[in-house]
């Protein structure tokens, strides 16, 4: 046997990723990656799977790439979630190990946010936002696949870590100098800096793309103020984006910097400064509960009105409340620290900074309400999930307000009270907002709708699965527990209300697996939408058949209003969705690429080279990326030219050709 | 509908508040419920604010809900309903302002306060004579040197009642925070940097310590106890320290600093330099911030204060001076 053997051997697999829980997960993925291999090489579909998906440039397909990975990382964080609370169900608990604990509640955080919230956030934007307003495609289609595969291949480097080497364990938020080489050895934080990296490199250019296209591409007529609301937080999510992730960037590269090359940027000695990274994590931290929280909010002004077939109430006060978010967000991050003895003056001012926030979030919630107000409200899916919105994130912007009393946040501070706090917020507004919009959108995006009274489950068991688990954790703060604990003793009186808790997490889990249930029983049996228009919906893609074809329209729709489909149906226009042959002409469409795909490739390669410091691994990805980029630059033939025979011919099929 | 006939679950939903109302009349005021049971005047301004804001916060959450539960009622789509169908109502300037100025009337309620209380707790009581410890949080495990003095303790504290704490705050380590919840909220220790944590024990008793932030794997060993004692009780229990304990040396001090474990330790003395001199620039000192200057430390109340035992803070670390720190 030859030497290097045995120190691969130890080097990807040390001891951590040999635990019972981390070979059962193996096992699991083996057997699932074995079954999808077979049935994809007994149905002959390698060739489709790579035409059709892996190459596509489709905005409409990168959305469902976008939404199958976040439901799959939602499963991992939501197993990561259990694990935890199992642990805490009772005193003393030794379900999993401390270093295991630490593990999970580090990979949950992080997989939920960049590798389930973002993404899903990103699903709806690419399903939508080009109908929505009247586009065939983003601005910048193939990098908007680089994004995609930049996000894929961020998370996978980031998954693979408890198979290979070990994974993170210093919390989502990776503070120094406990991630500094000399506290944690091991190439988990290495994975962590580096998928963040990469993807986070993704998102940037997702944020860049959609800016541009909702700024140049919106359909003629189409004013700023004629736009639906979704597209306004869309547009503020993008440029919070742009001006966020640089911050994290920067934190993440010094962090790497000090790991791999031995930098002192935050380490313990040296003159580093720790609390650097912490105020550069934040500056990017804060608005980032913007960027997945506006979007929710702008999933919500679509869902009101549709459901209560009542315009948006006081639109624009909503539009002034989201830009105005979107300013204060960058100007509260040091509420995550009030207690690193900022003196009082900076406290006080990011304390009032926070409680200002509160005015316009509040402004929106009175105009949803004032929007179902005179209307006629239909209890579907969507709108049971806004419903439990409003007061679930009531509540979690209440206890904001509270944390933001700094002296009262010098008690609450890191407890079980900001735990619940922040779910409140990232649960009840982010995950309520994008299943809520998953469920809206879902037959514009597949051609069927999910089924009600399935869906209705499913959202009980996780709206009030989501209470029991989270209101015993505002007491829990009270009781004094504070969070990352991995157990507790006996006589401080915790054990009752961690129990309760650890219960409404299985109620949530159960709610999980009946959505999951849901879906694939819509699969086959639920309704399908022939109409285009299942909810009797208001803005431009119910205009569009379900799926919509991939050039969208095949006549770009003038606007004159806003709501422009619902006036479209008001005004008697019935045959709006029809099209004269005459009207169409022949397009030019983004070609598919495989640069995307292995750009993202490249990345990967790179990012585990550095991750076990395997330099010439990493050479070898730094030369796939190079070779990908020059790739893309001398491929001149990025677009394909589509006859208008062939889009008559579509539209036909269709049933949308005027005769 | 999704679940059962509306009626048995409008039943399953008034049983479920009642009981969590029962259980919250039950188990609220208990004792585990540190936070609301302060023991000292810092924790005590922090829970009148808390209840002030949570006060504010419950009035805007009870008229949302009420508002929300009212519309849901009046304008659900459902056979006889009488409330009338507006689809044209969507703009009213008057309510906007007025939700626009509510919130903006209840926030000022609880901002004010809130300014005047964080610049009060960052000053000591005007003419207070505190009792200076100072802290370093290690991996895992709490030392406590106690420079007036001159004794120092593992994972436990002694304090005496009715008189302010300063409690230096650093580390040797990863960041943690040192909190003692009946006593007031906490503060980041990091290495490097010293920053100051007033507290005060009204009444004797033993309280719990512990750390806010996770500092590795054993982290959950973090915890430590306080117990304040009258003033004469903790003159003699320095005195009995200093007849009895141990002094420790610069090796126990270094075994200390490796990581691991350890219970509750007590020394009559420890060596110089252990602490660090160099700070953030400030502490708290008669009465208010103050950059860190040489003010001599309350040795006057130091009966039996021996020369090897009282520590000269020449820093450990002043090879790492940074600009807008100031040496002592």
């Amino acid at each position: 046997m030859p030497a290097f053997v045995p120190y691969l051997l130890h080097t990807l697999f040390p001891p951590t990723v040999l635990r019972p829980t981390e070979i059962g997960a193996d096992v699991l993925i083996v057997a699932t990656g074995v079954i999808i291999v077979t049935v994809l090489t007994r149905q002959k579909k390698w060739g489709w799977l790579w035409r059709e998906w892996l190459t596509t440039v489709d905005h409409k397909r990168i959305a469902v790439m976008y939404l199958i990975a976040a439901i799959a990382m939602l499963f991992r964080g939501g197993v990561d979630a259990l694990m935890m609370r199992t642990n805490l169900a009772l005193p003393s608990v030794h379900f999993i190990s401390a270093e295991e604990y630490n593990e999970v509640f580090t990979t949950h955080g992080t997989i939920m946010i960049f590798f389930m919230a973002m993404p899903l956030i990103f699903a709806l934007f690419n399903a939508v936002i080009p109908l929505m307003i009247g586009a065939r495609d983003v601005a910048f289609p193939r990098l908007n696949a680089v994004s995609f595969w930049l996000f894929a291949f961020g998370a996978l480097l980031f998954n693979i870590s408890f198979v290979v080497g070990g994974s993170p364990n210093a919390g989502w938020t990776a503070y120094p100098p406990l991630t500094e080489l000399a506290f944690n050895p091991g190439p988990g934080e290495n994975y962590y800096f580096l998928a963040l990296f990469i993807s986070g490199i993704g998102t940037t250019i997702t944020g860049i793309n959609f800016l541009v296209t909702i700024l140049r591409m919106r359909a003629p007529g189409m004013t700023l103020m004629r736009m639906p609301l979704f597209a306004w937080t869309t547009l503020c999510t993008s440029a919070l984006i742009l001006f966020a992730f640089p911050p994290l960037t920067v934190a993440l590269g010094t962090s790497l910097l000090d790991r791999l090359f031995h930098a002192s940027f935050y380490t313990l000695g040296h003159g580093g400064m720790p609390m650097m990274y912490v105020n550069l994590f934040w500056l990017f931290g804060h608005p980032e509960v913007y960027i997945v929280v506006l979007p929710a909010f702008g999933i919500f002004s679509e869902v009101v009105p549709t459901f209560s077939r009542k315009p948006l109430f006081g639109y624009t006060a909503m539009v002034v409340s989201v830009v105005a978010i979107m300013v204060l967000s960058y100007g509260t991050w040091v509420h995550h620290f009030f207690t690193m003895g900022a003196g009082p003056s900076v406290n006080v001012f990011f304390g009032l900074s926070t409680m200002l926030i509160a005015i316009p979030t509040g402004v929106k919630i009175f105009n949803w309400i004032f929007t179902m107000w005179g209307g006629r409200i239909r209890l579907t899916v969507p709108m049971l999930y806004q419903l439990a919105f409003i007061p679930t994130f009531v509540v979690g912007g209440a206890t904001g307000v509270l944390l933001a009393t700094v002296p009262v946040d010098y008690q609450l501070h890191n407890t079980y009270f900001l735990v619940a706090h922040f779910h409140n917020t990232l649960i009840g507004g982010t995950v309520f907002g994008l299943l809520s919009g998953l469920y809206y959108w879902w037959p514009k995006m597949f051609g069927y709708k999910l089924d009600e009274r399935q869906g209705k489950w499913a959202f009980w068991l996780f709206f009030l699965g989501f209470w029991v688990t989270f209101g015993p954790q505002y007491l829990l703060g009270l009781e004094g527990m504070t969070r990352r604990l991995w157990t507790y003793p006996l006589g401080l009186g915790w054990h009752a209300l961690n129990l309760i808790s650890t219960i409404g997490a299985y109620g949530m889990g159960a709610g999980f697996v009946v959505l999951v249930y849901n879906v694939v029983w819509s699969m086959q049996h639920g309704e399908r939408d022939l109409t285009g228009d299942p909810w009797d919906g208001r803005t431009l893609e119910w205009s569009l058949p379900s799926p919509a074809p991939e050039y969208n329209f095949a006549r770009i729709p003038v606007v004159t209003e806003r709501d422009a489909w619902w006036a479209m149906k008001a005004r008697g226009e019935t045959t709006a969705v029809r099209v004269r042959p005459d009207e169409i002409s022949a397009l030019e469409l983004p070609r598919n690429s495989a640069m995307p795909f292995f750009l993202g490739l490249g990345f990967f390669v790179l990012g585990f080279g550095l991750t076990f410091r395997w330099w010439w691994i990493a050479g070898l990805g730094l030369a796939g990326i190079l070779g990908a980029m020059l790739w893309a630059g001398f491929d001149y033939e990025d677009r394909k030219h589509v006859h208008a025979e062939e889009i008559r011919r579509i539209e036909a099929a269709l049933g949308r050709l005027e005769a | 509908m999704a679940l059962p006939h509306p009626r048995v679950r409008r039943a399953w939903v008034r049983g479920a508040l009642l009981a969590g109302i029962l259980g919250l009349a039950l188990t609220g005021c208990g004792p585990h419920y540190v936070l609301l049971h302060p023991a000292g005047p810092v924790a005590q301004g922090e829970l009148h604010l808390m209840v002030l804001a949570t006060i504010a916060m419950a009035v805007v959450i009870a008229f949302v809900l009420a508002l929300l539960a009212y519309v849901l009622w009046h304008f659900r789509d459902r056979p006889g309903r009488t409330a009338p169908y507006r689809p044209d109502w969507t703009h009213s300037r008057r309510l906007e302002v007025l939700w626009f100025v509510i919130p903006a009337v209840i926030l000022t309620v609880i901002a004010v306060p809130m300014v005047g209380q964080t610049y009060a707790l960052a000053k000591l009581p005007p003419k207070s004579d505190p009792l200076v410890v100072d802290v370093t949080s290690l991996d895992w495990k709490w030392l406590f040197q106690y420079p007036q003095q001159g004794v120092a303790t593992v994972n436990y504290l002694v304090i005496p009642t009715g008189r302010p704490v300063l409690f230096e705050l650093t580390a040797n380590s990863p960041m943690n925070t040192f909190w003692i919840p009946e006593l007031g909220g906490m503060e980041y220790t990091m290495s490097g940097r010293v920053l100051p944590l007033w507290l005060e024990a009204s009444r004797p008793g033993v309280y719990w310590g512990h750390s806010g932030q996770f500092s590795g794997v054993d982290f959950e060993q973090m915890f430590f106890t306080v117990r304040a004692v009258g003033p004469s009780q903790f003159q003699s229990w320095v005195a009995t320290v200093r007849r009895t304990a141990p002094a420790m040396t610069e090796a126990d001090f270094r075994q200390l600093l490796n990581p691991g474990t350890v219970g509750t330790l007590t020394y009559a003395s420890y060596p110089a330099n252990t602490f660090p001199a160099v700070t953030h620039g400030f502490t708290l000192n008669g009465g208010m911030y103050m950059v860190m200057g040489n003010q001599p430390k309350d040795n006057a109340s130091q009966p039996m204060g021996s020369g090897a035992a009282s520590p000269s803070r020449t820093s450990r670390e002043a090879m790492h001076t940074m600009p807008g720190m100031s040496g002592r």
